[in-house]
């Protein structure tokens, strides 16, 4: 299958009508919408743009079920029940809910394990938590960019409670290998906690199979909406735990002195949800399956190859280099220059890149580089957005003199 | 278009800037960081006995905006008093650059301004407690 050339994926994007020139390279920060996204968000505010729940009439009863029925869709997706499936509005969203849910489980001098790499997101809830508790966090080294299984096996140990890690590198494409970490963190006895925010975009999940106890995902990565996310939780741990936020349509009777809780999901649902972004999601994941995940998967590695190979000359590569352990994400620095001017000048030829930390500075400082340029992939990149990248970093040497 | 950003001087300044490193005998220092791209810079003033700017230098990373740009601010407010740096605007850094400067450029061109002002505000507070 060739599937570098694929450019009749470019028009389920309805950006690409306005702006056919644009190279889009930074769907690791938010892959475009496809037009059955737009056409489910809209049909939901033309056709029942009601509340959910509680409405007797006909829109309401529709809007609740086409809710439902996103959620449905997304438990599925994930191989998860439906009452563990929470909206949430972000991976953020969903790796703070986290913490939220296992403070209990972490006592003084209890350790939490993460990986050098991890996005902001995944970090500062389990300092916070670390703080609160006077617990103590580990990270799982890094070897050539790659995660190193020795360190994992030497961190991971009887004290901890929490092993939280990224599917998938934001700022290196680096591949983590959930499902070994996830069964050293089993054999202490510890939870698991995974940020698929980068990783759901590029292979199944499948949380039993991938034996983790937490996971949480954002809609705009996946073809969806911004402000919609999934947190999948176990029962055990949503039932245990309370309510992170607290008022209408999460509630079972209220009185003026007291309240409790209304049962799964909604427990976890606070007031007016993103109905429109639920439905959104829904039809970016069955946009997905139309797709395939042969395609997706395949379309990946070969691009990145041939990006990793193009770029090598050019350019410093950060990252593995090798496509079995990084996926569509790459990045790189150019020698003698600042990424913010590489990103300003790629800007100025129409390429869309990312630049600067990526919501991860402790890594930054771990590399010792203040930053990187990257370029990352969706299922409509092509290698000609590649060949415009290389002519762009030709010029982008020409105007700096480097 | 972008590349009239990077003009001789911004580049010369870039890789040459003007006032950098660490001043050992200083009555302010104070460190700040890009929230938008975690750059950082330090600045350190020493006042004469006039009250005005006698020495300055800046140290830090940046990309050559946020490097031409301090180079030119820390000129500038040399004989200048504490209430001349604080009364100084984003537009006078961006003026001094010379170059048209965009909304997310923005930060890089005054980095180096507020830095500053955040030390002499530091000083003047201190002094008050």
């Amino acid at each position: 299958m060739n599937t570098l050339t694929q450019t009749n994926i470019k028009k389920d994007f309805p950006v690409f009508l306005k702006h056919p020139d644009l190279v889009y390279l930074d769907t690791g920060a938010s892959a475009l919408t496809p037009q059955p996204v737009v056409d489910a968000i809209t049909r939901y505010y033309t056709d029942f743009p009601v509340n959910i729940h509680r409405g007797m009439y006909d829109l309401s009863q529709q809007a609740t079920e086409h809710y439902d029925a996103a959620r449905r869709t997304v438990a599925q997706f994930l191989n998860a029940s439906f009452e563990e499936t929470i909206f949430t509005s972000g991976t953020t969203h969903g790796l703070n809910l986290a913490a939220h849910l296992l403070e209990n489980t972490v006592q003084k001098g209890d350790v939490i394990v993460l990986t050098r790499m991890e996005h902001h997101a995944n970090l500062i809830p389990w300092q916070r938590l670390a703080k609160k508790r006077g617990a103590v966090l580990r990270f799982i080294e890094l070897k050539d960019y790659a995660v190193d299984m020795d360190s994992a096996r030497g961190v991971i140990d009887e004290r901890t409670k929490i092993v939280a890690v990224t599917m998938m590198s934001n700022v290196l494409g680096t591949k983590v290998p959930v499902r070994e970490i996830a069964a050293l963190a089993r054999h202490v006895g510890a939870v698991v906690v995974v940020d698929a925010a980068q990783g759901v975009v590029h292979e199944p999940v499948d949380v039993q199979a991938l034996d983790c106890d937490i996971l949480a995902l954002s809609g705009h990565k996946l073809y969806g909406p911004c402000g919609i996310g999934v947190l999948y939780a176990k029962k055990a741990l949503l039932e245990a735990a309370e309510p992170f936020f607290t008022g209408g349509d999460m509630i079972r009777h209220v009185t003026y002195e007291d309240a409790s809780w209304a049962d799964l999901p909604n427990k976890f649902e606070a007031g007016t949800q993103h109905i429109s972004g639920a439905i959104g999601l829904a039809a970016a994941i069955d946009y997905i399956r139309g797709i395939g995940w042969d395609f997706i998967q395949t379309h990946e590695a070969e691009l990145t190859k041939y990006a990793i190979d193009q770029l090598r000359e050019l350019v410093t590569l950060v990252g593995t280099c090798d496509t079995h352990t990084q996926g569509g994400v790459v990045s790189f620095l150019i020698d003698g220059t600042h990424p913010h001017d590489v990103g300003d000048i790629l800007a100025g030829q129409g390429i869309a890149v990312r630049v600067g930390h990526h919501c991860a500075m402790p890594l930054m400082r771990y590399l010792n580089i203040t930053g990187t340029v990257r370029a990352s992939f969706g299922v409509y990149s092509t290698k000609e957005d590649v060949d415009a990248l290389i002519r762009g970093i030709r010029h982008v040497k020409e105007v700096l003199h480097v | 278009m972008s590349d009239e950003l990077y003009r001789d001087m911004i580049l010369e300044l870039y890789r040459n800037p003007l006032n950098k490193g660490v001043l050992p005998d200083y009555d302010a220092k104070y460190q700040d960081f890009s929230t938008s791209c975690g750059d950082d810079v330090t600045v350190y003033m020493k006042w004469g006995s006039d009250g005005r700017i006698e020495f300055i230098s800046h140290d830090g990373i940046g990309c050559a905006i946020s490097q031409a740009a301090v180079s030119l601010v820390t000129d500038a407010v040399k004989g200048k008093t504490k209430e001349e740096i604080l009364a100084m605007k984003d537009t006078d850094a961006i003026t001094l650059l010379g170059i048209p400067i965009s909304h997310t450029r923005h930060a890089c061109a005054t980095l180096g301004l507020f830095t500053l002002q955040k030390a002499v505000q530091s000083v003047k507070d201190s002094a008050e407690i």
